[in-house]
């Protein structure tokens, strides 16, 4: 297998906090790979070693075959990151925010204005090049973030929290940015706690929570491993129909004002609960990420 | 990104000050401006206004004008204008509301070639500012040549040491308005002491010690000697002492830099 990314048993502890404890994954070159998890999970300390930002404390670290430790400049040429923050040259205009990142990777300035120029043009933004960064919406921001990270034409893209804060429409204009370029056979490693943007856009990911993997896999497959293929949610249910379903052995959670059941069969079971306890206020929906989002790590609010 | 600090810094830095440069020409108009005007303003106002009182001054047993006096010294507080608010308070934007430096590590450039770009660059406005003086104030006659060309060089080794002193000082504060204690501190009575408007033998004993140790002192010294047209071999201890200063500072900036900014 042709690995992009190895990550093994890799740790990065703050003074006694550990960050990130002990993970090991492998990114397949071409694919998109997703790092999932709540707030604190360690997303963001695990993106930033990869790209190069943060030292790890322990373990192993390679991309393209390369140790980063030795190797960090060579592999920060071939690599493009959008960091968290939507942090362009303010400075500068929208063309020059561009032609001053490229200049950062010794890129001729001939290159570089094409380049610019094209870029601007995938990400629709070429016909505001001369306004300055700081009056673009959020969302033209975050494409021009994207756009600076391809200026050196990156074999494997960094995304954290790609389109966090960001409403619907741009939201699509950047997943549509970011299918187009997968097709083109970048692989792109991205950290999200969206988990359409996941759904959408992941061959494979791992959902982390304190420091750890928790699972690791296609999104479909864990869906079906995790979850089934229905979620049935019945808010206030009654006293009968608890009892009932307990003694009919379905798994489900209780989050005390409504009860979720995970099954295979959600329709049968729906139908039936339905002829018989048809006061109850049920939905009868398809099984989705975030369910097993939400099973693995709990629905305690983090923060 | 390696746990400590690293020496090994390539050419690379040169992409941080030209971004430095590339954002300075779009407002260059403005910014040529404050040292145009700024030695107009003090030759007005010490050369009609104070200096008729003051009369002549005697330096190093010549009699000179009070306005000549302190022509070379404004260039010497210039130069340490000029790199040490560069590498504070805009370093310090750049670094923490811009996120300038955090876009560029994520490329082939290092921290500590950021760093170097940054002090390179408020060395170089030191440099600029130098330059438009010197030709304001060649106008008036207030510059010996050829000995004041040295002048130039040694704008760059100052704005290499007050800039590192600024960077230094980046590295280590909380918030940008802690920045006003070494302006108190030691940039003002740098400014007043440093045989600036007055010559530090006018000064009490233990204050004069105490001036030997600022930096301006002796960058006040050096221009005042090369604009007179003097250029001897007892000035060297002075240029040593900007080296040495900027020897201790230039490393210490890095060492903080680095750990502020990789975690």
């Amino acid at each position: 297998m042709d690995y992009i990314v190895e990550v093994e048993h890799l740790r990065k502890t703050f003074g006694d906090f550990v960050a990130v404890d002990d993970i090991s994954f492998q990114v397949i070159r071409g694919e998109c790979f997703g790092i999932l998890g709540p707030n604190g999970a360690g997303k963001t300390t695990t993106i930033r070693m990869l790209y190069g930002f943060s030292p790890i404390t322990d373990g192993s670290l390679k991309l393209f075959g390369l140790n980063i430790s030795t190797r960090l400049r060579e592999i920060k040429s071939r690599i493009g990151v959008c960091q968290q923050e939507n942090n362009l040259d303010p400075d500068l205009d929208v063309l020059k925010n561009l032609e001053v990142y490229a200049r950062y990777f010794d890129i001729p300035a001939k290159d570089a204005h094409e380049m610019a120029l094209e870029l601007l043009r995938f990400i629709g933004l070429d016909h505001r090049k001369n306004m300055k960064s700081t009056e673009l919406s959020g969302g033209m921001m975050r494409r021009l973030v994207l756009a600076r990270a391809l200026i050196n034409s990156p074999e494997l893209l960094f995304l954290d929290e790609p389109t966090t804060g960001l409403d619907p429409q741009s939201r699509h204009q950047v997943w549509e940015r970011l299918e187009r370029l997968k097709s083109q056979g970048i692989s792109i490693l991205l950290t999200t706690h969206n988990m359409d943007e996941a759904s959408y856009l992941c061959d494979r990911l791992i959902i982390m929570d304190q420091g750890r993997i928790l699972v690791l896999g296609e999104p479909i497959e864990l869906i079906k491993k995790y979850v089934g293929r229905n979620v049935i949610e019945i808010a206030e249910p009654s006293k009968e129909l608890q009892a009932h379903i307990k003694s009919k052995g379905l798994e489900h959670e209780n989050t005390g004002r409504r009860l979720i059941i995970y099954s295979e069969d959600g329709e049968n079971i729906f139908h039936e609960m339905s002829s018989n306890y048809c006061k109850e206020d049920y939905t009868l929906r398809m099984a989705t990420l975030e369910d097993v989002f939400l099973k693995l790590t709990g629905r305690e609010l983090r923060e | 990104m390696t746990g400590r600090v690293s020496f090994r810094i390539s050419k690379r830095f040169i992409r941080v000050w030209q971004r430095n440069l590339t954002v300075y020409r779009r407002t260059w108009k403005i910014s040529f401006l404050p040292p145009l005007l700024e030695p107009l303003f003090y030759i007005l106002a010490f050369g009609v206004g104070l200096g008729v009182l003051v009369g002549k001054i005697h330096y190093n047993s010549v009699e000179v004008s009070y306005v000549s006096f302190i022509a070379p010294a404004l260039i010497a507080v210039n130069i340490m204008y000029n790199a040490f608010f560069e590498n504070t308070f805009a370093s310090f934007v750049r670094m923490y509301y811009q996120k300038t430096f955090d876009a560029i590590m994520a490329t082939p450039i290092s921290l500590e070639e950021i760093i170097v770009g940054e002090i390179m660059w408020g060395a170089t406005k030191s440099l600029i500012a130098t330059l438009i003086m010197l030709g304001v104030m060649s106008l008036f006659g207030f510059i010996a040549y050829p000995q004041g060309l040295l002048i130039v060089p040694l704008a760059f080794l100052g704005g290499i040491a007050f800039g590192s002193t600024g960077m230094f000082l980046t590295g280590i504060v909380p918030h940008i308005e802690i920045f006003n204690l070494p302006i108190f501190l030691f940039i003002t009575p740098m400014f007043l002491f440093s045989g600036t408007f007055f010559p530090i033998e006018n000064l009490p004993d233990w204050a004069q010690k105490l001036a030997i140790l600022f930096p301006l002192t002796h960058l006040v010294k050096l221009t005042r000697s090369f604009a007179f047209g003097v250029a001897s071999l007892e000035l060297l201890w002075s240029v040593l002492y900007l080296f040495a200063f900027s020897i201790v500072f230039f490393p210490l900036a890095l060492f903080v830099m680095h750990r502020r900014l990789i975690k």
